[in-house]
């Protein structure tokens, strides 16, 4: 046991070392990873039951979402990965300023993903495609059905919007911790964890862009 | 026993467990006063006075706050939180902040629970599990199912928060915090136990927890996950088309059965370590033990589909349901055979706690023997929605799981307040209440033969039902004996708070670390059930060196 001297500050009383405690942070952010798996495994659950009963009205409601804003927001949160990664990076590396930097990167990214989320959101009140009695898809094949897909557009999307705000938040008091120079190359958990969890939005929304914008869409057709 | 400061914003994981262990004490005042009210109407009804409505709202809150706030907490929240960190070897829970946050979301969705039973329009009707479509289309399915059921979702989503929460310091604890020398196979039964159980409660809340974001999209923004089409409420066609009631049970059941398990196996666990401790014997099978609880588990998670043999599953899927919970026997008997085995012709101490875990063993085997029955897809077709099902989970999750409370309560005390209850009352509590609960579900198994439906506000309006009629009022009766025989242990538990006598350095003469006491344990020795050994003491505690 290291003695009372050489105790870092960050260091919990109940912790026998720096080890033990970043152990605890890590298995613990996975652990929350794993919730979050099972959470939106029964979205994703929800969405292949009702794929499967109504493939007509989910081909066809899926062509009524934006494609190219859609791929666009996934080139931005790819790319907000990217930036995270370079940010847990220089905080492993105890570069005040690059964390900082690549952090309001992210946070820059993460934001445009949400305006053009809330664009798409827009869209569709006017076009009246919310699920509800004002509902009206006159082009949608199989109309009865048609606002379960866009029940589950919500629903997955609206989710992972709300991972994403909560996310930015989050940016925003690491920044300013990373302002005051709370990380350092010995110790800078919170950045590495945020850094987990940012990538695991990402990877929720890898699997929601082809499951509710590229159903129906073969080459050619 | 060191004093531990009372503090309402506590970090401490013994003052965590206290407030866990008042809350669920406040939770089964609760429901208890339900099922004697509802007993009682059951067989003397008050015509006029109670609604078969507001019946359905006492019998909705009892069944919430009984899985939810009783056996979901007071097993893991109270006794976990207490104990693990200290058998382990541990200062403290992994994320101390955390769980304190996690009782404080607990407490919360506590009282918006209670709040959505005070909502205009009186509380939800629609049980525990709030099958759609009643628990979906809102207020016209009847009072109590606008506003109070509405709350009521709220209330669940945000508990499956706390659990979640809860779960992760559990298992981070039970991975990263152990003492050196304390390895995963010198853990006492009961980590094994709680570490199993947040392993569940991990992957079944979360996803409960979207299911009931998803129902309440159904109930307030217009979606239709649950609502089929063409449903008429009232003369009225429900303006929804397409969704799935039964995907509901799915995501419920999915985390519904493995909550059964939540609820049970810190009790096994429990009552694996205390007969040892006063059989004064090793676990005959410890390996096997650990084994048939992950066993256990793991099967808990495949067999949801048993609660709904009668929704019109697909006939293969329902044999698979139906093969995977008779398999679930097996790793069961292996727990019981332990059990048989660590007492048959031992010199028992045959102490509360000691009582207490005998009853569990023998509830555990009587209230499992029928889900056996009930495991079968043919037998279930004629006994589901019967009381047969209600005796059934009444025994195995409700009376097995309180009667693992009860010994944790005793055996812990000394933990929990530094003093120890006292043992004559908590023998006859034991006695009265062991006979008690026979009483009252031994005979409902009958009235489920002959066909007696659960949820039914009042037996005597009915003919059919006439033959069961001196059944259920004797069941009443057995209801109203136990009732009264839990003042005992009321009284047992704050006298003894207060004026109980002060506890000695680990009392139970037990093994395990939590006892040890100041100064903080360094490193582990031993395996967790070194008992029965010949010389002047018959145990060695985990922490105690030296060659033998």
């Amino acid at each position: 046991m290291a003695s009372t001297a050489a105790v870092p500050t960050f260091l919990k009383h109940h912790f026998e070392s720096a080890d033990q405690q970043k152990g605890a942070s890590g298995i613990g952010m996975w652990l929350f990873l794993v919730t979050e798996i099972m959470f939106f495994g029964g979205l994703f659950l929800a969405y292949f039951v009702y794929r499967q009963a109504y493939p007509a009205a989910f081909a066809s409601a899926s062509s009524k979402l934006n494609l190219p804003l859609g791929a666009a927001n996934t080139v931005v949160l790819i790319c907000s990965s990217l930036t995270m990664a370079m940010a847990v990076h220089s905080a492993a590396l105890g570069k005040q300023k690059l964390i900082i930097f690549y952090l309001i990167a992210t946070l820059f990214l993460g934001g445009a993903f949400l305006g053009v989320k809330a664009y798409e959101y827009h869209d569709k009140w006017e076009h009246h495609e919310i699920p509800g009695e004002n509902f009206d898809c006159e082009t949608c094949a199989d109309p009865g059905h048609a606002p379960l897909f866009f029940s589950l557009y919500f629903a997955m999307t609206g989710l992972h919007a709300m991972h994403m705000i909560i996310g930015v938040f989050i940016i925003f008091f690491l920044i300013q911790q990373a302002a005051k120079g709370a990380y350092t190359a010995k110790w800078s958990t919170p950045v590495e964890m945020f850094g987990l969890y940012w990538h695991f939005v990402d990877i929720v929304w890898i699997f929601l862009f082809p499951l509710l914008y590229l159903i129906d869409r073969v080459p050619g057709k | 026993m060191e004093e531990v400061p009372v503090k309402i914003f506590t970090t401490s994981h013994v003052g965590i467990a206290r407030q866990y262990f008042f809350l669920s004490l406040a939770a089964v005042l609760l429901g208890s006063v339900l099922s004697l009210y509802m007993r009682f109407h059951l067989t003397y009804p008050q015509k006029g006075e109670i609604t078969p409505e507001l019946y359905l709202s006492w019998l909705t809150l009892h069944g919430t706050v009984m899985v939810f706030f009783v056996l979901t907490l007071a097993p893991s929240g109270a006794f976990g939180n207490l104990v693990l960190p200290g058998q382990l070897g541990a200062k403290e829970m992994a994320f101390p902040v955390l769980n304190a946050w996690s009782f404080w979301v607990t407490l919360l969705s506590f009282l918006v629970l209670v709040a959505s039973f005070l909502a205009t329009g009186g509380g939800p009707l629609s049980g525990w599990t709030a099958y759609p479509p009643l628990s979906v289309v809102g207020a016209i399915a009847g009072p109590g199912e606008g506003l109070g059921q509405t709350l009521w979702f709220v209330s669940i989503a945000i508990f499956c928060v706390a659990q979640l929460l809860g779960a992760i310091n559990f298992i981070v604890t039970v991975t990263d915090l152990r003492a050196p020398g304390m390895t995963l196979l010198r853990m006492p039964l009961t980590c094994w136990s709680w570490f199993v159980t947040a392993v569940l409660s991990l992957l079944s809340f979360a996803v409960l927890l979207p299911a009931g974001i998803l129902i309440l999209m159904d109930r307030l923004v217009g979606t239709s996950f649950f609502v089929p089409g063409g449903l008429l409420v009232g003369d009225m066609v429900i303006q929804h088309e397409g969704g799935s009631p039964l995907l509901w049970q799915h995501l419920f059941w999915f985390f519904g059965h493995p909550e059964v398990y939540i609820a049970i196996l810190p009790g096994m666990g429990l009552v694996s370590h205390l007969l040892a401790t006063f059989a004064r014997r090793p676990v005959p099978g410890y390996r096997a033990m650990v084994w048939s609880t992950v066993a256990i588990a793991v099967l808990g998670m495949v067999v949801w589909g048993h609660h709904m043999f009668t929704s019109g599953l697909n006939p293969y899927s329902v044999m698979a349901f139906s093969v995977l919970t008779m398999v679930i026997g097996v790793p069961s008997t292996v727990k019981t055979l332990n059990w048989i085995g660590t007492v048959w012709g031992a010199k028992l101490r045959l102490n509360a706690p000691m009582l207490y875990c005998l009853g569990f063993v023998s509830i555990f085997v009587t209230g499992g023997l029928s889900g056996l029955v009930l495991g079968q897809a043919q037998l279930d077709t004629y006994f589901h929605d019967t009381y047969f099902v209600v005796a059934h989970f009444h025994l195995i999750m409700g009376v097995a799981a309180l009667f693992g409370i009860f010994a944790a309560t005793h055996y812990w005390f000394p933990l929990l307040f530094g003093r120890m209850m006292n043992d004559t009352l908590g023998k006859w509590h034991f006695y009265l209440t062991f006979v008690g609960a026979y009483a009252m579900f031994l005979p409902m198994h009958f009235a489920g033969f002959a066909g007696n439906p659960r949820r039914y506000a009042d037996f005597t309006t009915f003919t059919f039902l006439g033959q069961v009629l001196t059944l259920q009022k004797g069941i009443t009766h057995a209801a109203f004996f136990t009732g009264a025989v839990q003042l005992l242990f009321l009284y047992n538990l704050f006298h003894s708070i207060s004026r109980g006598v002060k506890a000695k350095q680990n009392p139970w003469e037990s093994t395990s670390i939590e006892w040890a006491g100041e100064p903080a344990v360094a490193e582990i020795f031993r395996g967790p059930y070194e008992l029965g050994l010949y010389g002047e003491r018959d145990y060695r505690m985990q922490n105690e060196g030296g060659e033998e």
